[in-house]
């Protein structure tokens, strides 16, 4: 058995794990799953709601893609992954639905829209299908929490500014309410969250300049 | 007539579903290079939504909702499986792929090889399963959904086009390091998606 491949936590099992938070984030750098990124981020609790979603479904679809990479063919490997990505997000969207129905009804679609999330799918066919199971469970784990911190980090941003809440509680009192906040409306709406990403990303080129474009 | 109007113009600019809900940001962002490709793609995706979401809703509507079970067996009448939508829809989403993908190979192949990979990558594209999942959840009928279709296809084109266009002229400017290539794209798109808030306003 391959002593690399075999330990719980050695170098190559942490790499996998911890580089996709920041040094391969796949929404900043690997440009995956940006749509739902953009979308869920106007609280904080649907941004952490579909992060956890997208870490178990990244997780345990990679997962089982691994377990099964080498019974595939190679012809229908996509429909394959498709279908075991769809199954487990119907379970989660039903776990959901029973569990925390309003959130699941502002969620509305973008649970649904994990399945095409190109972070599923993309590491599920650029890793899973090449490597041992326990390397894949976690490189979807990974993925999933890079995603969640750059979500959590927008979403952060976006409430704060949009709402003066976090997670609900007020923390800067709006003038509506007798404080002193007004909120910037502009941080509710759609295109702050592509503002924010963009100015995320140009902080992540210009503090690790190997990331940036080579035209 | 003014109501599938309503529907075509909503999914078309006040909904659009690249920079209103920033459905098929992947493919929007890594397509977008150039023109002629954008163009390619966004006419892919006009004719496989067309396909694909009235088929979607007469599956939703004769098999999967509640009660359509009922003309096989009156026992069936209770049985509600819009539960597995999922996974039905991005079947018939992959077929309906596989079958644009062998029509382009013949009919317009010189289209076929400019798109390469992106072809079949429309069918993990948030914008053609999300347009399904919107037709289910505003319970649209088929003629409805053939209007959604076109319109949502044609919404997402127009937008794939113009960010496109943008980003060719873009190339000679003087963007600074960190926000070469995706970052000022991101923010390009953002702008866009301000512009096209201006429909919101329309009633018909």
């Amino acid at each position: 058995m391959n002593t690399a491949t075999a330990t719980l936590f050695g170098q190559r099992q942490r790499k996998a794990l911890f580089d996709p938070v920041i040094d391969t984030n796949p929404i900043a750098v690997q440009v995956l799953g940006i749509c739902s990124a953009l979308a869920v981020t106007t609280a904080l609790d649907k941004a952490l709601v579909m992060s956890l979603a997208v870490v178990v479904v990244a997780g345990l679809a990679s997962l089982a893609v691994s377990l099964l990479r080498h019974h595939i063919p190679g012809s229908i490997r996509i429909i394959v992954q498709l279908t075991i990505i769809a199954s487990l997000v119907i379970v989660v969207d039903q776990l959901l639905k029973a569990f925390f129905y309003e959130l699941s009804l502002e969620l509305s679609v973008f649970v649904g829209l994990i399945i095409t999330n190109c972070l599923v799918m993309g590491r599920a066919e650029g890793y899973a299908m090449q490597n041992p199971p326990w390397l894949s469970f976690l490189d979807g784990i990974g993925n999933g929490l890079g995603y969640g911190a750059v979500l959590m980090a927008v979403g952060f941003v976006r409430e704060l500014t949009g709402a003066g809440t976090l997670f609900g509680r007020v923390i800067l009192p709006l003038t509506k309410d007798g404080g002193w906040y007004e909120p910037n409306g502009l941080m509710l709406l759609a295109p702050s969250s592509l503002f924010l990403i963009g100015l995320l990303i140009w902080g992540l080129r210009s503090w690790k300049p190997e990331l940036v474009e080579k035209d | 007539m003014e109501h599938y109007l309503n529907i075509a113009i909503r999914s078309i600019f006040i909904e659009n579903l690249a920079l209103a809900y920033f459905l098929g940001m992947c493919s929007y962002l890594a397509v977008s290079k150039k023109v002629s490709t954008a163009i390619g793609l966004g006419a892919a995706v006009v004719f496989v939504q067309v396909l694909t979401v009235p088929l979607n809703n007469l599956i939703l509507v004769h098999l999967l909702a509640e009660g359509a079970l009922a003309g096989i067996s009156p026992a069936l009448a209770t049985v509600d499986l819009s539960f597995l939508a999922f996974i039905l829809f991005i079947g018939t989403i992959a077929a309906a792929v596989q079958v644009v993908e062998m029509t382009m190979d013949r009919f317009m192949p010189a289209l076929y090889h400019s798109l390469g990979v992106f072809l079949p990558l429309i069918a993990v594209n948030c914008v053609i399963l999300g347009g399904s999942l919107f037709m289910q959840e505003r319970s649209y009928t088929f003629g409805e959904s053939v209007v959604f279709g076109f319109g949502s296809g044609l919404g997402f084109a127009i937008a794939l086009v113009a960010i496109a266009a943008i980003r060719e002229k873009l190339r000679y400017s003087d963007v600074p390091d960190g926000l070469r290539g995706l970052g000022i794209t991101f923010i390009t798109a953002g702008l866009m998606s301000v512009a096209f808030m201006m429909f919101s306003g329309i009633q018909l």
